[in-house]
């Protein structure tokens, strides 16, 4: 039991809070489902925050010299490293609270990177974090490819997706793994909090991000963030995308609190992933076979997903 | 991206390179890459809030009255309000000129 | 007041305990031959109790020095240490701090790099690094090794430098040894150096963005402000050692010579081995050839001025470098000297030799060597530009 979960008191469409603390004139793209996702989830933690975040798409639209978008102290060192800059920082107000330097208050300390810095090239630096058991939360922003440099391939990007190095041809047929299951990987990790989210579901995005600011340890949270740019998607489907992906199966929301595996939304009755996967150009190339591969696939990771959440 | 603020010298260039004034993107009008507008329609708005809340530009406010008005230097016109809207509220028009 | 302690002390020991007696904050820290002294000295340290910090046992010399970026830039007095493969590992980062003003304080204790791999001194390491944009010092003994630490935090951490700083011991020739050494009392440190007050810090009373993109309209600028920030670094690095000498009698200078004044031949060195070349100008005194020693302690920024000026009269300058850049013209220090001297009316010969590498002692011998064949290069000039000394062919 998470004794800070008792006294929470969730976020509700009425008493979300006004406050923005991530300003307009930002360079995201138009429709970009990422920045909505960053932008939620900073409402969620509110002021009183110290963000370290990795090169990559919100890095770059949010802090052009001499602009920033940022109203809460924020840092940038390098690209597969936020977690161990949180964990500097965590570190460094540790002991200066102790020997009296600064106020005794906490702050949340919050590590945000894209796929390809989370579940690529920061995957080990994430894993020691966890492993130190550092209070900070690490939001993974996943648009399920590197698209700060052009639509390259993560191993976030799903099955059959094309991106410019995985692309279709006459002998391959787009990214041939499956999505790395990020979020097990920090579940293994023993964490107290991991939880996945998608901004269609915003106030059950918001409570996710504020119980892993909450909980003290490490916490992970994995958030679905449309790109239409990458995706070759309209822009104004970006919501509608990240509301499919859940009513599809393709990306289960759910928590794990202390190992317990907690669905947040039961897809009783999924819409075929077909649904999901037209109106994007990264997939339009996927035949009959591939999508009943896809298919096949979700059930059964949902399925796996369903039946942890009655045993643990 | 340019931006003439940035015009600076090295003996004036913010220590460490350290941009201090928080929220200072506000001067950038991201409303000038438009090239479709949305239109509130108040009869049929409920004020429900989802073109605020899905907004990746923090383009909409409430006014005093509860409804939700597009500040146009931000806006992208990227129709996810209208999009969303459970009312059909909102019309996606080209931008004139 | 209690005073200082002269005690024999492994050398590795001596520098975790200056950076204890500094009252660290944060030490992010990785483990690798011939640094382990240094951070599990300071790591007993932390356990027991003898000074409150954080000792974060990081999973990488990446992760280390991020952590360092993180720290520093919440406020805390941040110290790390390396070698060898671990610093090249680490290098990404090393870059960052230095234009983003963080004064993080890092111990290398140098080392040969893969391949193949030798875990045993030279200085390869450090001058694959050369461009990081820190402040870098090099130890030759204890002492120094305990005294440069403490004015590394000193320096760093000054408001008009805000820099970070590499004080450099040779790997397990210095790092390893056990000598005499003088430990300042706790009361002497705190009257030498003053708590960190950063001049920014991560805080979310004064929310700022660190770590922008520079875009090309302001790029170059911010280059060229984080080396100004540097050269001009000099003064407070001078200071710095005068305060040192004000308050414990031991001066340091950014180049240091031994018999120097009427040398025709000078022999350059970096680091331990300047010990030894000591002993080969005396036995070179002894034998009647004219030879002296400069020893180069401030190798960032360079000290061209007090250079020139220790390099006297001399008509020879014998450079050991000790690595061997593939493919070079010549060696890192030779490089940087002859640029120095170029076309400097009554400028001396220079002379390069690669020494050292990988562990291979430079004997006295070996001294007299470099001095004899520039003695012969003085009248005759070489093809090469330098020469590797004491490498077998057959």
């Amino acid at each position: 039991m998470i004794p800070e979960f008792e006294k929470f008191k969730r976020f509700k469409a009425k008493n979300l809070p006004k406050e923005e603390l991530l300003a307009p004139g930002h360079r995201a793209c138009q429709g970009c489902g990422e920045v909505l996702a960053l932008r939620m989830a900073i409402k969620a933690l509110g002021p009183n925050v110290i963000v370290c975040m990795a090169t990559g798409c919100m890095e770059i639209i949010t802090t052009p010299y001499p602009q920033t978008a940022w109203k809460v102290p924020w840092i940038h060192i390098a690209f597969e490293n936020p977690a161990s800059v949180a964990s500097g920082i965590e570190s460094a107000l540790k002991v200066l609270r102790r020997k009296g330097k600064v106020p005794k208050r906490h702050i949340d300390i919050v590590a945000i990177g894209g796929d390809g810095a989370t579940s690529d090239i920061g995957l080990g630096w994430i894993s020691g974090a966890f492993e130190r058991g550092h209070d900070f939360t690490y939001i993974c922003l996943d648009n399920e490819a590197y698209m700060n440099t052009g639509v390259q391939r993560s191993s976030c990007t799903p099955y059959g997706a094309m991106t410019t190095t995985s692309p279709p041809g006459e002998k391959s047929f787009g990214q041939v793994t499956w999505k790395k299951n990020v979020p097990g990987i920090a579940v293994a990790h023993n964490i107290p909090y991991v939880a996945t989210a998608s901004p269609a579901y915003f106030l059950d995005l918001m409570n996710k991000v504020k119980k892993a600011a909450l909980v003290k340890g490490p916490a992970y949270v994995h958030i679905y963030s449309p790109c239409p740019t990458g995706w070759g998607s309209a822009p104004e489907r970006s919501i509608e995308l990240a509301r499919l992906v859940v009513e599809t199966r393709v990306f289960p929301l759910y928590e794990v609190i202390e190992g317990r595996y907690i669905m947040s939304r039961k897809i009783t009755k999924p819409k075929p992933v077909q649904e999901y996967l037209k109106g994007q150009r990264r997939f339009r190339h996927l035949d009959e076979e591939h999508i009943a591969h896809i298919q096949q696939r979700v059930n059964a990771d949902y399925e796996k997903l369903v039946r942890l959440s009655e045993m643990t | 991206m340019a931006d003439t603020d940035a015009i600076v010298g090295w003996k004036t260039i913010t220590f460490g390179c350290h941009v201090m004034e928080p929220g200072s993107s506000a001067r950038f009008r991201t409303g000038d890459w438009r090239s479709q507008r949305p239109v509130i329609d108040r009869e049929k708005c409920i004020k429900c809030g989802m073109c605020w809340i899905y907004c990746p530009d923090m383009a909409y406010t409430q006014t005093e009255d509860g409804f939700f008005e597009v500040n146009m230097e931000y806006c992208k016109g990227c129709g996810i309000c209208a999009h969303e809207c459970p009312k059909d509220a909102i019309t996606i028009v080209p931008e004139e000129g | 007041m209690i005073m200082a302690k002269r005690v024999g002390i492994e050398v590795s020991i001596a520098l975790a305990e200056a950076v204890k007696l500094a009252n660290v904050d944060v030490i992010p820290a990785y483990p690798i031959t011939p640094q382990t002294h240094i951070v599990e000295h300071l790591s007993e340290v932390v356990a027991n109790g003898e000074v409150d910090a954080e000792f974060v046992p990081v999973e990488s010399e990446h992760a280390a020095m991020s952590c360092c970026c993180g720290s520093s830039a919440a406020g805390a007095r941040t110290f790390t240490s390396t070698s060898s493969q671990g610093l090249l590992l680490m290098s990404e980062i090393l870059f960052i701090p230095g234009p983003m003003r963080l004064p993080i304080v890092m111990a290398v204790a140098n080392r040969a790099l893969s391949a193949p791999i030798s875990i045993w001194n030279d200085h390869q390491d450090i001058m694959s690094q050369r461009d990081i944009g820190w402040i870098q010092t090099f130890a030759e003994n204890g002492q120094e090794a305990f005294d440069l630490t403490l004015h590394a935090f000193r320096v760093a951490e000054d408001r008009r430098v805000s820099l970070p700083v590499i004080v450099n011991i040779d790997g397990f020739t210095l790092s390893h040894v056990v000598e005499a050494v003088e430990l300042l009392s706790q009361e002497e440190v705190d009257q030498y150096l003053p708590p960190f007050k950063p001049r920014y810090r991560l805080d979310p009373r004064k929310p700022i963005t660190m770590g922008p993109v520079g875009i090309p309209e302001v790029y170059s600028e911010a280059k060229v402000a984080h080396n100004e920030a540097l050269k001009a670094s000099r003064r407070v690095i001078l200071q710095g050692w005068k305060e040192f000498a004000d308050l414990f009698g031991r001066q340091y200078n950014p180049i240091e010579t031994y018999r120097s004044e009427d040398a025709e031949v000078l022999l350059i060195t970096m680091g331990s081995i300047s010990e030894t070349a000591m002993t080969a100008v005396d036995t070179m005194r002894d034998k009647g050839q004219k030879a002296g020693l400069a020893r180069i302690r401030l190798w960032r920024p360079f000290p061209g001025p007090e250079f020139r000026k220790a390099a006297g009269k001399a008509k020879i300058l014998a450079v050991v470098d000790r690595c061997l850049p593939p493919g070079a013209i010549c060696g890192p220090v030779g490089a940087e000297l002859r640029s120095l001297f170029y076309k400097v009316p009554g400028a001396p010969k220079i002379f390069n030799f690669i020494a050292g590498l990988g562990g291979r002692d430079v004997t006295v011998e070996r001294f007299e060597e470099m001095v004899d064949k520039s003695m012969v290069f003085a009248r005759k000039r070489p093809k090469e530009l330098y020469e590797v000394i004491g490498v077998r062919e057959k």
